[in-house]
Protein backbone atom coordinates (compact mmCIF):
# COMPACT_ATOMS: atom_id res chain seq x y z
CA UNK A 1 0.00 0.00 0.00
CA UNK A 2 1.17 3.39 -0.73
CA UNK A 3 3.48 4.99 2.68
CA UNK A 4 1.72 8.38 2.26
CA UNK A 5 -2.14 6.74 2.96
CA UNK A 6 -2.75 6.19 6.90
CA UNK A 7 -4.35 2.85 7.59
CA UNK A 8 -6.63 2.59 10.99
CA UNK A 9 -4.64 1.91 13.73
CA UNK A 10 -1.28 2.08 12.29
CA UNK A 11 1.23 4.57 13.43
CA UNK A 12 1.75 7.32 10.88
CA UNK A 13 5.42 7.44 9.75
CA UNK A 14 6.87 9.26 6.87
CA UNK A 15 9.47 7.41 5.20
CA UNK A 16 12.70 8.67 4.24
CA UNK A 17 12.94 9.43 1.15
CA UNK A 18 9.82 11.81 1.25
CA UNK A 19 11.39 13.56 4.14
CA UNK A 20 14.81 14.09 2.27
CA UNK A 21 12.66 15.32 -0.64
CA UNK A 22 11.19 17.73 1.25
CA UNK A 23 13.93 19.26 2.74
CA UNK A 24 15.48 19.32 0.00
CA UNK A 25 12.64 21.75 -1.60
CA UNK A 26 12.73 23.24 1.64
CA UNK A 27 16.49 23.85 1.63
CA UNK A 28 16.62 24.95 -2.39
CA UNK A 29 14.00 27.44 -1.35
CA UNK A 30 15.93 28.97 1.36
CA UNK A 31 19.28 29.35 -0.22
CA UNK A 32 16.97 31.19 -3.70
CA UNK A 33 14.91 33.50 -0.47
CA UNK A 34 18.48 34.14 1.39
CA UNK A 35 20.90 34.58 -1.98
CA UNK A 36 19.86 38.09 -2.18
CA UNK A 37 17.69 39.21 0.28
CA UNK A 38 18.03 38.72 4.17
CA UNK A 39 14.45 38.26 5.28
CA UNK A 40 15.47 34.71 7.48
CA UNK A 41 18.54 36.33 8.90
CA UNK A 42 16.76 38.04 12.26
CA UNK A 43 14.59 35.17 12.82
CA UNK A 44 17.01 32.64 12.67
CA UNK A 45 20.43 34.54 14.40
CA UNK A 46 17.89 35.47 17.13
CA UNK A 47 17.65 31.56 17.79
CA UNK A 48 20.67 30.98 17.07
CA UNK A 49 22.02 33.27 19.76
CA UNK A 50 19.32 32.33 22.24
CA UNK A 51 21.03 28.40 22.24
CA UNK A 52 24.24 28.97 21.31
CA UNK A 53 26.20 32.16 22.02
CA UNK A 54 26.12 32.14 25.95
CA UNK A 55 27.63 28.34 25.58
CA UNK A 56 30.64 29.14 22.99
CA UNK A 57 31.34 32.19 25.36
CA UNK A 58 31.88 30.27 28.10
CA UNK A 59 33.63 27.13 26.11
CA UNK A 60 35.64 29.57 24.08
CA UNK A 61 37.56 30.51 26.80
CA UNK A 62 38.34 26.92 27.79
CA UNK A 63 39.35 26.48 24.47
CA UNK A 64 41.98 29.46 24.49
CA UNK A 65 43.34 28.52 27.69
CA UNK A 66 44.49 25.13 26.70
CA UNK A 67 45.51 26.80 23.14
CA UNK A 68 47.41 29.47 25.19
CA UNK A 69 49.20 26.62 27.00
CA UNK A 70 50.18 24.08 24.76
CA UNK A 71 51.98 27.19 22.79
CA UNK A 72 53.58 28.50 26.19
CA UNK A 73 55.55 24.99 26.23
CA UNK A 74 56.30 25.07 22.74
CA UNK A 75 57.88 28.20 22.97
CA UNK A 76 59.98 28.16 26.18
CA UNK A 77 63.48 26.90 24.22
CA UNK A 78 62.98 29.25 21.39
CA UNK A 79 61.87 32.00 23.94
CA UNK A 80 65.11 31.83 25.51
CA UNK A 81 67.55 32.24 22.22
CA UNK A 82 65.03 34.91 21.36
CA UNK A 83 65.42 36.69 24.69
CA UNK A 84 69.36 37.36 23.87
CA UNK A 85 68.46 38.39 20.28
CA UNK A 86 65.86 40.67 21.56
CA UNK A 87 68.66 42.45 24.05
CA UNK A 88 70.82 42.68 21.72
CA UNK A 89 68.13 44.94 19.47
CA UNK A 90 66.99 46.97 21.95
CA UNK A 91 69.98 48.64 22.10
CA UNK A 92 70.14 49.59 18.44
CA UNK A 93 66.54 50.08 18.01
CA UNK A 94 67.03 52.63 21.48
CA UNK A 95 69.01 54.45 18.97
CA UNK A 96 66.52 54.52 16.22
CA UNK A 97 63.86 54.79 18.31
CA UNK A 98 65.26 58.41 19.07
CA UNK A 99 65.72 59.37 16.05
CA UNK A 100 62.11 58.63 15.19
CA UNK A 101 60.84 60.67 17.96
CA UNK A 102 62.81 63.82 16.73
CA UNK A 103 60.66 62.76 13.23
CA UNK A 104 57.48 62.50 14.55
CA UNK A 105 57.89 65.57 16.36
CA UNK A 106 58.41 67.13 12.46
CA UNK A 107 55.32 65.23 11.67
CA UNK A 108 52.81 66.06 14.28
CA UNK A 109 53.71 69.71 13.51
CA UNK A 110 53.28 69.17 10.03
CA UNK A 111 50.15 67.71 10.79
CA UNK A 112 48.77 70.22 12.81
CA UNK A 113 49.98 72.62 10.10
CA UNK A 114 47.83 70.95 7.53
CA UNK A 115 45.11 70.25 9.77
CA UNK A 116 45.64 66.46 8.60
CA UNK A 117 44.44 64.80 11.52
CA UNK A 118 44.87 61.01 11.91
CA UNK A 119 41.40 60.17 10.73
CA UNK A 120 41.41 56.64 12.28
CA UNK A 121 40.63 58.50 16.01
CA UNK A 122 37.65 60.22 15.01
CA UNK A 123 35.89 57.01 14.50
CA UNK A 124 33.90 55.42 17.77
CA UNK A 125 35.17 52.16 18.35
CA UNK A 126 33.55 49.24 20.16
CA UNK A 127 35.89 46.54 21.56
CA UNK A 128 34.52 42.48 21.09
CA UNK A 129 35.76 39.09 21.87
CA UNK A 130 35.90 36.53 18.92
CA UNK A 131 33.79 33.57 20.46
CA UNK A 132 33.58 31.38 17.48
CA UNK A 133 35.40 30.74 14.67
CA UNK A 134 34.22 29.10 11.38
CA UNK A 135 33.70 25.17 11.37
CA UNK A 136 35.18 24.32 8.28
CA UNK A 137 38.56 24.72 6.31
CA UNK A 138 37.01 27.06 3.79
CA UNK A 139 36.07 30.01 4.70
CA UNK A 140 37.39 32.34 7.50
CA UNK A 141 34.56 33.79 9.20
CA UNK A 142 34.65 34.25 12.85
CA UNK A 143 31.23 35.10 15.54
CA UNK A 144 32.12 38.48 17.97
CA UNK A 145 30.01 38.19 21.82
CA UNK A 146 28.05 41.88 20.60
CA UNK A 147 25.20 42.71 18.74
CA UNK A 148 22.48 45.17 18.26
CA UNK A 149 21.70 45.15 21.69
CA UNK A 150 24.86 46.29 21.93
CA UNK A 151 24.83 49.17 19.04
CA UNK A 152 26.03 46.79 16.13
CA UNK A 153 24.55 46.94 12.60
CA UNK A 154 25.86 44.99 9.09
CA UNK A 155 28.50 46.47 7.14
CA UNK A 156 29.91 47.95 10.04
CA UNK A 157 34.10 47.66 10.00
CA UNK A 158 35.93 45.62 12.20
CA UNK A 159 39.73 46.59 13.18
CA UNK A 160 42.19 44.89 15.09
CA UNK A 161 45.27 46.88 16.70
CA UNK A 162 45.23 49.41 13.65
CA UNK A 163 44.83 47.17 10.96
CA UNK A 164 41.38 45.62 8.93
CA UNK A 165 39.92 42.87 9.53
CA UNK A 166 36.76 42.74 8.25
CA UNK A 167 33.36 43.98 8.59
CA UNK A 168 30.05 42.49 9.93
CA UNK A 169 27.80 40.01 7.55
CA UNK A 170 25.16 39.14 9.83
CA UNK A 171 24.05 40.20 13.61
CA UNK A 172 22.03 38.85 16.16
CA UNK A 173 20.96 40.47 19.78
CA UNK A 174 24.07 39.05 21.50
CA UNK A 175 26.58 38.01 18.49
CA UNK A 176 27.88 39.31 14.93
CA UNK A 177 29.12 37.77 12.47
CA UNK A 178 32.41 39.02 10.76
CA UNK A 179 33.68 37.92 7.34
CA UNK A 180 37.45 38.60 7.45
CA UNK A 181 39.42 40.09 4.20
CA UNK A 182 41.60 37.06 3.79
CA UNK A 183 38.60 34.92 3.42
CA UNK A 184 38.42 33.63 -0.11
CA UNK A 185 34.67 35.06 -1.17
CA UNK A 186 36.07 38.86 0.24
CA UNK A 187 36.78 41.51 -1.97
CA UNK A 188 38.01 44.79 -0.75
CA UNK A 189 38.22 47.75 -2.31
CA UNK A 190 41.63 49.85 -1.55
CA UNK A 191 44.17 52.49 -2.67
CA UNK A 192 47.94 52.72 -2.26
CA UNK A 193 48.45 55.76 0.12
CA UNK A 194 51.59 57.22 -1.41
CA UNK A 195 49.79 57.59 -4.97
CA UNK A 196 46.01 57.35 -4.34
CA UNK A 197 45.73 54.37 -7.27
CA UNK A 198 42.92 52.00 -6.67
CA UNK A 199 42.97 48.35 -6.58
CA UNK A 200 40.89 45.17 -5.50
CA UNK A 201 41.96 43.37 -2.70
CA UNK A 202 40.98 39.90 -2.66
CA UNK A 203 41.36 37.02 -0.37
CA UNK A 204 42.78 33.12 -1.33
CA UNK A 205 42.41 30.03 0.19
CA UNK A 206 45.50 29.44 -1.79
CA UNK A 207 47.64 31.92 -0.55
CA UNK A 208 46.20 31.34 3.19
CA UNK A 209 49.10 29.39 4.21
CA UNK A 210 51.85 32.08 3.41
CA UNK A 211 50.09 34.61 5.26
CA UNK A 212 49.16 36.95 2.37
CA UNK A 213 46.69 38.20 0.58
CA UNK A 214 46.40 39.14 -3.43
CA UNK A 215 45.40 42.29 -5.07
CA UNK A 216 44.92 42.98 -8.85
CA UNK A 217 43.34 45.52 -11.24
CA UNK A 218 46.17 48.69 -9.81
CA UNK A 219 46.37 50.66 -12.68
CA UNK A 220 49.89 52.22 -12.54
CA UNK A 221 51.32 53.36 -15.49
CA UNK A 222 54.42 55.57 -13.70
CA UNK A 223 55.87 52.78 -12.34
CA UNK A 224 55.22 54.89 -8.98
CA UNK A 225 53.93 52.01 -6.62
CA UNK A 226 56.71 50.04 -5.43
CA UNK A 227 57.19 46.97 -2.53
CA UNK A 228 56.51 47.79 0.84
CA UNK A 229 53.53 50.65 -0.25
CA UNK A 230 51.18 50.98 2.51
CA UNK A 231 47.36 50.01 1.19
CA UNK A 232 44.40 51.78 2.49
CA UNK A 233 40.70 50.95 1.77
CA UNK A 234 39.83 53.71 -0.01
CA UNK A 235 37.43 56.17 -0.54
CA UNK A 236 34.75 54.73 -3.11
CA UNK A 237 34.43 51.58 -1.32
CA UNK A 238 30.46 51.38 -0.47
CA UNK A 239 31.43 49.21 3.05
CA UNK A 240 34.39 50.44 4.35
CA UNK A 241 35.48 53.80 5.77
CA UNK A 242 37.72 55.66 4.02
CA UNK A 243 42.23 55.27 5.08
CA UNK A 244 42.05 52.06 7.15
CA UNK A 245 45.56 50.42 6.72
CA UNK A 246 44.88 46.94 5.17
CA UNK A 247 48.42 46.24 4.82
CA UNK A 248 52.01 46.32 2.64
CA UNK A 249 52.52 45.41 -0.71
CA UNK A 250 55.20 42.49 -0.87
CA UNK A 251 55.40 41.69 -4.23
CA UNK A 252 53.95 43.32 -7.71
CA UNK A 253 53.66 41.98 -11.12
CA UNK A 254 52.65 43.55 -14.44
CA UNK A 255 48.93 41.57 -15.85
CA UNK A 256 49.25 39.80 -19.39
CA UNK A 257 47.29 42.63 -20.44
CA UNK A 258 50.18 44.94 -19.91
CA UNK A 259 47.72 47.58 -18.45
CA UNK A 260 47.24 46.60 -14.68
CA UNK A 261 49.30 45.30 -12.28
CA UNK A 262 48.71 42.61 -9.32
CA UNK A 263 50.30 40.70 -6.32
CA UNK A 264 50.41 40.33 -2.90
CA UNK A 265 49.88 41.92 0.21
CA UNK A 266 51.04 41.02 3.59
CA UNK A 267 48.04 41.88 5.92
CA UNK A 268 48.44 44.38 8.67
CA UNK A 269 46.56 42.03 11.07
CA UNK A 270 47.86 38.63 12.51
CA UNK A 271 44.84 37.04 11.64
CA UNK A 272 46.20 33.69 13.37
CA UNK A 273 46.00 35.08 16.49
CA UNK A 274 43.10 36.97 16.72
CA UNK A 275 41.06 37.25 20.29
CA UNK A 276 39.83 40.23 20.74
CA UNK A 277 38.89 43.02 17.84
CA UNK A 278 37.38 46.51 17.72
CA UNK A 279 33.90 47.47 15.14
CA UNK A 280 34.39 50.54 14.13
CA UNK A 281 30.04 52.24 14.99
CA UNK A 282 30.28 54.37 12.38
CA UNK A 283 28.52 53.16 8.22
CA UNK A 284 30.45 54.24 5.35
CA UNK A 285 27.52 56.96 4.20
CA UNK A 286 26.81 55.37 0.40
CA UNK A 287 24.78 57.21 -1.99
CA UNK A 288 21.00 56.38 -1.32
CA UNK A 289 21.95 58.60 1.76
CA UNK A 290 21.50 61.91 2.79
CA UNK B 1 11.67 12.01 24.06
CA UNK B 2 15.24 11.00 25.35
CA UNK B 3 16.40 10.21 22.28
CA UNK B 4 15.13 13.54 20.90
CA UNK B 5 16.91 15.74 23.70
CA UNK B 6 19.85 13.61 24.07
CA UNK B 7 20.53 14.09 19.77
CA UNK B 8 19.46 17.76 20.28
CA UNK B 9 22.55 18.21 22.79
CA UNK B 10 24.11 16.08 20.97
CA UNK B 11 24.32 18.00 17.64
CA UNK B 12 24.49 21.35 19.47
CA UNK B 13 27.88 20.20 21.42
CA UNK B 14 29.92 19.08 18.74
CA UNK B 15 28.95 22.15 16.83
CA UNK B 16 30.28 24.43 19.77
CA UNK B 17 32.74 22.16 20.35
CA UNK B 18 34.28 22.67 16.25
CA UNK B 19 33.62 26.07 16.50
CA UNK B 20 35.66 26.69 19.86
CA UNK B 21 38.45 24.11 21.23
CA UNK B 22 38.73 22.08 18.47
CA UNK B 23 39.73 25.47 16.64
CA UNK B 24 42.26 25.94 18.54
CA UNK B 25 43.83 23.18 18.70
CA UNK B 26 43.88 23.00 14.48
CA UNK B 27 47.24 21.78 12.96
CA UNK B 28 48.25 23.64 9.87
CA UNK B 29 45.13 25.59 9.57
CA UNK B 30 42.82 22.46 9.55
CA UNK B 31 40.20 21.73 11.66
CA UNK B 32 38.75 17.74 11.94
CA UNK B 33 34.95 17.84 11.38
CA UNK B 34 33.70 16.45 14.33
CA UNK B 35 29.34 17.10 12.85
CA UNK B 36 30.10 14.83 9.85
CA UNK B 37 31.10 12.22 12.36
CA UNK B 38 28.13 12.56 14.08
CA UNK B 39 25.28 12.58 10.65
CA UNK B 40 26.99 9.94 9.58
CA UNK B 41 27.35 8.06 12.87
CA UNK B 42 24.13 8.48 13.42
CA UNK B 43 23.04 7.79 9.28
CA UNK B 44 24.60 4.19 9.98
CA UNK B 45 23.58 3.49 13.20
CA UNK B 46 19.78 4.15 13.25
CA UNK B 47 18.79 4.26 9.45
CA UNK B 48 18.48 7.24 6.74
CA UNK B 49 15.79 9.18 8.45
CA UNK B 50 17.60 9.68 11.73
CA UNK B 51 21.05 10.58 9.52
CA UNK B 52 19.08 12.97 7.59
CA UNK B 53 16.99 14.94 10.14
CA UNK B 54 20.18 15.24 12.58
CA UNK B 55 22.79 16.10 9.35
CA UNK B 56 19.93 19.21 8.10
CA UNK B 57 20.19 20.68 12.04
CA UNK B 58 23.68 20.07 12.08
CA UNK B 59 24.13 21.90 8.51
CA UNK B 60 21.48 24.72 9.72
CA UNK B 61 23.50 25.60 12.95
CA UNK B 62 26.28 26.34 10.55
CA UNK B 63 24.53 28.23 7.89
CA UNK B 64 23.53 30.13 10.75
CA UNK B 65 26.69 31.38 12.08
CA UNK B 66 29.25 30.96 9.09
CA UNK B 67 27.28 30.00 5.89
CA UNK B 68 26.97 32.64 3.39
CA UNK B 69 23.49 31.67 2.75
CA UNK B 70 20.79 29.95 4.68
CA UNK B 71 20.19 25.92 3.38
CA UNK B 72 23.37 24.93 1.63
CA UNK B 73 25.20 23.50 4.67
CA UNK B 74 22.39 21.69 6.00
CA UNK B 75 21.52 20.20 2.07
CA UNK B 76 25.25 19.26 2.08
CA UNK B 77 25.20 17.21 5.55
CA UNK B 78 21.51 15.98 4.77
CA UNK B 79 22.32 14.05 1.78
CA UNK B 80 25.02 12.77 3.72
CA UNK B 81 23.37 11.63 6.70
CA UNK B 82 20.43 10.32 4.17
CA UNK B 83 23.08 7.93 2.09
CA UNK B 84 24.84 6.68 5.27
CA UNK B 85 21.26 5.33 5.87
CA UNK B 86 21.23 3.59 3.37
CA UNK B 87 24.35 1.18 5.04
CA UNK B 88 21.95 0.48 8.31
CA UNK B 89 21.21 -2.66 7.41
CA UNK B 90 25.08 -4.17 6.70
CA UNK B 91 25.99 -2.02 9.96
CA UNK B 92 27.09 -4.37 13.23
CA UNK B 93 28.18 -2.78 16.23
CA UNK B 94 31.12 -5.23 16.71
CA UNK B 95 32.84 -3.93 13.12
CA UNK B 96 34.78 -0.55 13.00
CA UNK B 97 36.25 -1.04 9.43
CA UNK B 98 32.80 0.00 8.07
CA UNK B 99 32.23 2.88 10.28
CA UNK B 100 35.66 4.08 9.38
CA UNK B 101 35.55 3.66 5.80
CA UNK B 102 31.93 5.50 5.71
CA UNK B 103 33.24 8.77 7.67
CA UNK B 104 36.35 9.09 5.47
CA UNK B 105 33.93 8.16 2.67
CA UNK B 106 31.61 10.85 4.09
CA UNK B 107 34.09 13.25 4.78
CA UNK B 108 35.32 13.36 1.06
CA UNK B 109 32.08 13.62 -0.37
CA UNK B 110 31.04 17.07 2.16
CA UNK B 111 35.00 18.38 0.87
CA UNK B 112 34.16 18.31 -2.87
CA UNK B 113 30.45 19.62 -2.77
CA UNK B 114 31.96 22.30 -0.58
CA UNK B 115 34.42 22.47 -2.92
CA UNK B 116 32.38 22.18 -6.51
CA UNK B 117 29.36 24.41 -4.85
CA UNK B 118 31.44 27.21 -3.19
CA UNK B 119 34.74 27.38 -5.05
CA UNK B 120 34.51 25.58 -8.35
CA UNK B 121 31.13 27.80 -9.18
CA UNK B 122 33.66 30.99 -8.43
CA UNK B 123 36.00 29.47 -11.15
CA UNK B 124 38.58 28.49 -9.24
CA UNK B 125 39.64 25.61 -10.99
CA UNK B 126 42.93 24.47 -9.39
CA UNK B 127 41.38 21.24 -7.56
CA UNK B 128 44.52 19.76 -7.23
CA UNK B 129 45.85 22.41 -4.47
CA UNK B 130 42.31 22.01 -2.76
CA UNK B 131 42.15 18.86 -2.55
CA UNK B 132 45.32 18.01 -1.09
CA UNK B 133 45.47 20.87 1.17
CA UNK B 134 42.61 20.99 2.38
CA UNK B 135 40.21 18.09 1.73
CA UNK B 136 42.87 15.32 2.32
CA UNK B 137 44.09 16.61 5.33
CA UNK B 138 40.39 17.46 6.47
CA UNK B 139 40.22 13.25 6.20
CA UNK B 140 43.20 12.24 8.18
CA UNK B 141 42.40 14.54 11.33
CA UNK B 142 38.78 13.82 10.97
CA UNK B 143 39.49 10.27 10.99
CA UNK B 144 41.91 10.69 14.02
CA UNK B 145 39.20 12.02 15.92
CA UNK B 146 36.60 9.80 15.10
CA UNK B 147 38.58 6.78 16.81
CA UNK B 148 37.96 8.76 19.90
CA UNK B 149 34.74 9.89 19.41
CA UNK B 150 33.05 7.59 17.57
CA UNK B 151 33.42 4.67 20.57
CA UNK B 152 31.21 7.30 22.56
CA UNK B 153 28.47 7.86 19.87
CA UNK B 154 28.29 4.20 19.83
CA UNK B 155 27.76 4.02 23.57
CA UNK B 156 25.47 6.46 23.99
CA UNK B 157 23.44 4.70 21.40
CA UNK B 158 23.79 1.63 22.81
CA UNK B 159 22.57 2.78 26.70
CA UNK B 160 19.38 4.30 24.55
CA UNK B 161 18.58 1.19 22.90
CA UNK B 162 18.98 -0.57 25.85
CA UNK B 163 16.36 1.77 27.49
CA UNK B 164 13.83 1.84 24.62
CA UNK B 165 13.90 -2.12 24.84
CA UNK B 166 13.70 -2.12 28.43
CA UNK B 167 10.69 0.25 28.30
CA UNK B 168 8.91 -2.02 25.97
CA UNK B 169 9.32 -4.65 27.17
CA UNK B 170 7.58 -3.29 30.74
CA UNK B 171 5.14 -1.95 28.55
CA UNK B 172 3.76 -5.36 27.29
Amino acid sequence: MSPIVKRKGEKFTLPGKYLLFILTILCTGLIVLTFHTDILSAPASTIGGFFVTPLQEGISKAGSWMHTRSEELVQIRSLLKENEELKAQIDELTMENIRLQQDRYELTNLRELYELDAQYDEYDKVGARIIAKDTGNWFHSFVIDKGYDDGLAIDMNVMAGSGLVGRITDVGPNWAKVMSIIADNSNTSGMVLSTSDNLIVSGDLELYAEGVISFEKLVDSADRVVEGDKIVTSNVSDKYLPGILIGYISSINVDSNNLTKSGLITPAVDFEHLEEVLVVTQLKQTVGDS
Amino acid sequence: MRRFLLSAALVIFSFIMQSTVFKELEFGGIVPNLMIVLTASFGFMRGEKTGLIIGFFCGLLVDIFFGGVLGLYAMIYMYIGYLNGKFNGIFYPEDIKLPLGLILGSDLLYGMLCYITMFLLRGRFHFSYYFLNIILPEMVYTILVTLFLYPAILWINRKLEDKEQRSARKFV
